[in-house]
């Protein structure tokens, strides 16, 4: 067994740390309250070839590994989930897919623009009937000669509001249930397409969390992904991966905040000595740091597992399951840790604890992974 | 125009911690980063590259793990990087350093060599001086700015009160400040370029015109006496608006406080 990192990651990860420290680290408390989309931190994610990490060179991307990718979500969350979860969206959730389900011609069409980080993407599933139960999906999809024509609608959509290219999945045959549901891929300029009601929400507030509303929006045939009646096990396939970045997202979250604790835990005097003195202190720290280093090994063996070539999907789930609790519980503890000052929004807790608990939701929420991982015992 | 650039693996001496009770700093597990000035000369370099489509390599004398700190400098754009490596070398001071860069920059083709000022580990500020009298090249140290014009160097060369502007013919060696520019970032692709396309060219003893008693540490005429922690000093205690009696009697007490008188 062996738990070293590459000597390439070494200086990924120094990248990724001067990267985040001076350009995403600035903005995070900024485009919380604003409630803004950091698309100036986007292009710059682009120039440094960070956009495409996993997806090979051909296709645009840097052919680098999901592990190295992985640690990229991480370390932008450590500052700004709403930051991590961009990158996550984008690449898991509409590049991966296209890189594994596309045709050469969706690939040379789309993923180029898609990796290299021309183009924003996004993915779109979820419906307001259909949630957990994704195979309750009401938006349609009918063939008229070489189009199919797609009605209804998607919410809780990251990204959508910027994103370019969009992964919808949609109902060609209702009497199937989720062997009739269909991928296809969508851009913003298709005629009917609409961007509909941005949502105010808790946390990773700068991410554009959006509503997909299609009104007869014909889509080429050439634009489905994969078979007609396979939308489903892509779905599924999709988030499998997409859980390595989610579970990647609330690591970072959790470390992040273990590392503002431990400076403020320093600073901050109460009867008379630093509060780092205290053994309440010391044992709350020892406890959320060795949850989160439990955590990590989870993400990056699902990371490696997916890199190798060995199965994943009860390996992710795992991992997300597990790190997002984790980013849930070790926020919580900063916040109380850092005691009043915690909770006002001077210091970044408040904002982390509120950015944790969205990890314990989306692309599975922890009792879908429950359901993921017992599946595979059973 | 072909540029060298000198670059020295150091730690990261804001990460490194002092031991509570030795009072010696604690070098275990203290990342080690490209020297800041050096990487700043760098940075400098990479805009001449693209400004005049100049030829960068980058030489670092070290062991071998400064492999890194090379690969780094690939992955900021660095055409070719060199790394000089024997155990013969080890235990140089800044003389016998200077001399072993000078010997392997002979074998090298250059108009520029780059320096940074200083490293932060050994603070001295000699090596990049010292190289240009081995070459007996002219040299123009605390580079704040440079550009190229005809077969000359334009040097913005900083002082404590401002700056004086320098032209020097190329070959030449100049030091370079942190405080020049920003260096670039690296990028994933360059990262990986740097390890599977780029190589680094590993010199020896054996690849330089030099005697083994002029290097290492019989080449070194510094002789370290003794190694110590400089004492903390508190913060002193400012008065202000005393008049010329409340002065000398605070000073009286004070004194007198310390035992002193």
């Amino acid at each position: 067994m062996d738990f070293t990192i590459t000597k390439e990651q070494i200086l990924l990860q120094q990248l990724y740390k001067e990267f985040t420290e001076r350009e995403v680290k600035p903005l995070a408390a900024e485009i919380d309250e604003e409630e803004r989309f950091p698309i100036e931190t986007v292009e710059k994610m682009q120039k440094y070839g960070m956009m495409g990490i996993p997806i090979p060179k051909k296709y645009g991307g840097e052919g680098g590994d999901n592990l190295s990718y992985a640690m990229l979500v991480e370390e932008l969350s450590k500052a700004c989930a709403t930051t991590g979860v961009v990158l996550s969206a984008h690449t898991s959730l509409c590049a991966a897919p296209i890189y594994e389900f596309g045709t050469e011609e969706q690939k040379q069409k789309y993923l180029l623009d898609l990796a290299s980080g021309k183009k924003l993407g996004a993915f779109g599933l979820t419906e307001a009937n259909a949630g957990t139960d994704a195979a309750g999906q009401q938006t349609k999809a009918v063939l008229d000669g070489d189009h199919y024509v797609l009605n209804g609608s998607k919410i809780f959509i990251t990204n959508a509001s910027h994103a370019d290219v969009f992964i919808v999945f949609a109902m060609t045959d209702k009497s199937k249930g989720t062997r009739g549901i269909t991928a296809f891929i969508l851009e913003k300029e298709f005629e009917g397409f609409t961007i509909g009601k941005k949502e105010l929400k808790l946390g990773i507030r700068g991410s554009a969390t959006c509503e997909l509303i299609f009104d007869n929006v014909r889509v080429p045939k050439e634009n489905m992904l994969g078979k007609e009646g396979k939308g489903f096990g892509i779905a599924m396939k999709t988030l499998d991966g997409g859980r390595i970045g989610i579970a990647a997202q609330a690591l970072g979250i959790a470390q992040g905040a273990i590392d503002e604790t431990v400076q403020y835990v320093k600073e901050r005097k109460q009867f008379g000595r630093s509060i780092s003195k205290f053994q309440n202190t010391q044992f709350v720290l020892a406890d959320m740091q060795t949850r989160t280093e439990a955590a990590r090994l989870l993400v990056y063996r699902a990371a490696f597992n997916k890199d190798n070539g060995i199965p994943y999907s009860k390996e992710a789930a795992m991992a997300k399951l597990f790190a997002a609790e984790t980013a849930m519980w070790v926020t919580t503890q900063a916040v109380q840790l850092h005691g009043g000052y915690g909770y006002t929004r001077e210091y970044p807790v408040e904002r982390m604890m509120r950015d944790a608990k969205i990890t314990e939701i989306y692309e599975g929420t922890s009792e879908v992974q429950k359901m993921v991982i017992s599946a595979s015992m059973l | 125009m072909k540029i060298v650039v000198c670059i020295k693996q150091v730690p990261d001496t804001n990460e490194v911690r002092l031991d509570p009770v030795t009072g010696t700093l604690i070098r275990d597990g203290v990342p080690s980063i490209i020297n800041p000035d050096d990487k700043s000369g760098l940075e400098a370099a990479l805009v001449l590259k693209e400004k005049y489509n100049a030829h960068v390599s980058v030489l670092t004398m070290g062991p071998p793990q400064a492999d890194l700190a090379l690969r780094e400098a690939l992955a900021m754009g660095a055409d070719e990087a060199i790394l000089l490596t024997d155990r013969a070398f080890a235990g140089a001071d800044t003389w016998a350093t200077s001399l072993t860069l000078a010997k392997a920059l002979e074998k090298m083709e250059y108009d520029v060599i780059i320096t940074g000022r200083q490293a932060i580990d050994g603070d001295t500020a000699q090596v990049g001086p010292e190289i240009a009298e081995h070459m007996k090249i002219p040299h123009v140290s605390y580079a704040n700015g440079v550009d190229k014009d005809g077969d000359s160097l334009i040097i913005k060369r900083m002082f404590e009160e401002g700056y004086h502007k320098i032209k020097v013919k190329m070959p030449c060696l100049i030091t370079a400040l942190t405080e020049m520019n920003t260096p670039r970032y690296m990028s994933v692709g360059k990262i990986y370029d740097a390890y599977r396309e780029k190589e680094v060219k590993v010199m020896t003893f054996e690849d330089l015109d030099i005697a083994k008693e002029e290097i290492g540490l019989k080449g070194s005429p510094t002789k370290v006496k003794k190694s110590f922690t400089k004492g903390a000093k508190t913060a002193g205690k400012l008065y202000n608006d005393l008049d010329e009696k409340e002065a000398a009697k605070v000073i009286v007490e004070k004194l007198k406080e310390k035992f002193i008188i």
